[in-house]
């Protein structure tokens, strides 16, 4: 695995942090994040992962070259997306899903970028974003872990994701990190 | 052949199609978001394939004016990113007072949205009166929008804060008259600007600028396409004159960083310094 795209929503801030807690220092994919947030809560987002986080996190900038072992987010307002040198690029088209980041956007170019080489995660959230990018995740060959609905926060993104790509992994929340660390040849906490 | 690269494949020969019949060149665009951007136009017009996209433009010749519409800049709005109209207000339209007529070049002006709230922010400071604002696009139907200045009334609560986060002197409404669904901005704030025809990927420079406003334009071109604009920009601004981007496009990045100065860290507000002298 070479990197991971997360896409989450409403709950998804405890979810991530959760989430990324359970990567230690070691761990080299970059991992790409999606949180559906507001202009105003987006700083806040940035620090509260950067103290759950053994590794670097920041906000994706526009022709930024994507870093192993590093956290990025979306920043609010923006679409992200990965070119294929590998390096982000940003855009402010239409919203999709009514979400602007949109997950769809970024695993849909993700999935081109790295194919085989990318695994997905969706977590909790109201809405359906990120269930058309993970097909298209899954159709290049990516693998696809989905948070199972019945314990997420809100079940309607993971849902949506499980009715429209079908998932390689459903798990509880608690066993993502692991399987991550194991999928990056990185030994068991 | 995985159907992502048949597409990236009908993309090469789209653009080419484009290039050779009617001299839009679209070679430089930043590929994951055109990539996007025709799938959806395709999808938008209820071809099958981005080959059929292809044959219309070649042969259906009325057709490259849905495509370009399309494919140009995304609508904005009003006061977008409005921290950035505050930093135009504090810093920017105090250094041009002094100049007894002002040029402003809004470059991407999509529908237009910009370019008035650019006007409503000349007129608060007094300035508007001696300001001209060109508000340029490559496409001639965003351009005939822009002219009319008629918005969706369901935008008007995300106007109204980024009015108010502006730092906006009056109410909104003294500027627009609503009416159904719409909004329609007020004639007075079209004197002075002029909507024109410019592709920034091929046409040349634009005047002698004091103000140059071009955001969220730059993050769709690749490096080559950004530092060719950018030149232009350079070459367009008189010495001391400004340049705004967006608040996630950067300079860092560009070979013509070392023209310009920028005015604080926290926002994309350039200022265009002295060529230096060759020892």
């Amino acid at each position: 695995m070479e990197a991971c795209v997360v896409g989450a929503s409403t709950g998804g801030v405890a979810a991530l942090r959760r989430l990324l807690r359970g990567l230690d220092a070691g761990f080299r994919p970059s991992v790409i994040v999606v949180q559906h947030t507001g202009t105003e809560g987006f700083g806040m987002l940035v620090s509260l992962l950067r103290d759950s986080c053994a590794l670097p996190v920041s906000e994706a900038r526009a022709r930024e070259p994507v870093l192993p072992g590093h956290v990025y987010l979306a920043p609010p307002r923006y679409h992200l997306l990965v070119e294929h040198r590998r390096h982000f690029s940003l855009s402010v088209d239409e919203r999709v899903c009514h979400v602007r980041p949109s997950a769809d956007v970024l695993f849909a170019s993700a999935a081109e970028v790295w194919r085989e080489q990318l695994v997905a995660v969706l977590l909790t959230g109201a809405n359906d974003d990120g269930a058309r990018g993970a097909a298209q995740v899954r159709g290049l060959g990516g693998k696809l872990i989905v948070q199972d609905p019945a314990e997420a926060e809100a079940p309607e993104m993971p849902a949506a994701a499980l009715r429209l790509a079908g998932a390689d992994h459903l798990l509880p929340l608690a066993g993502i990190a692991p399987l991550l660390m194991k999928l990056a040849g990185r030994p068991a906490a | 052949m995985h159907l992502t690269d048949r597409q990236d494949i009908e993309i090469a020969l789209f653009v080419e199609a484009l290039r050779k019949r009617h001299g839009y060149d679209f070679g430089q665009y930043a590929p994951a978001s055109f990539k996007r951007r025709v799938l959806g136009l395709a999808t938008a017009l209820h071809l099958r394939s981005v080959s059929e996209l292809t044959e219309r433009v070649i042969h259906d010749d009325g057709f490259i004016h849905a495509v370009i519409e399309r494919l140009s800049v995304p609508v904005s709005e009003l006061f977008r990113e409005p921290q950035t109209f505050v930093a135009l207000r504090e810093h920017v339209l105090p250094q041009l007072a002094s100049y007894p007529h002002i040029n402003i070049w809004q470059a991407g002006c999509a529908h237009g949205e910009e370019a008035y709230s650019m006007a409503i922010l000349l007129r608060e400071a007094g300035m508007y009166e001696r300001a001209q604002i060109y508000a340029t696009d490559f496409s001639d139907a965003a351009l005939a929008k822009a002219q009319e200045g008629i918005y969706p009334s369901r935008e008007m609560p995300l106007y109204l804060e980024n009015y108010r986060k502006a730092g906006g002197k009056a109410r909104l409404q003294d500027y627009c008259t609503e009416k159904y669904d719409y909004l329609k901005m007020h004639d007075e704030l079209r004197a002075h600007i002029t909507f024109a025809n410019h592709n920034l990927v091929s046409d040349g420079v634009f005047g002698e600028m004091h103000l140059i406003l071009c955001r969220n334009v730059l993050i769709y071109f690749t490096d080559p396409l950004q530092d060719r604009v950018l030149g232009l920009f350079r070459d367009s601004l008189v010495r001391g004159g400004y340049l705004c981007i967006g608040i996630k496009e950067s300079l860092s990045f560009s070979a013509v960083a070392a023209d310009f100065q920028l005015l604080s860290r926290e926002l994309p507000v350039f200022r265009r310094v002295a060529p230096k002298a060759v020892p």
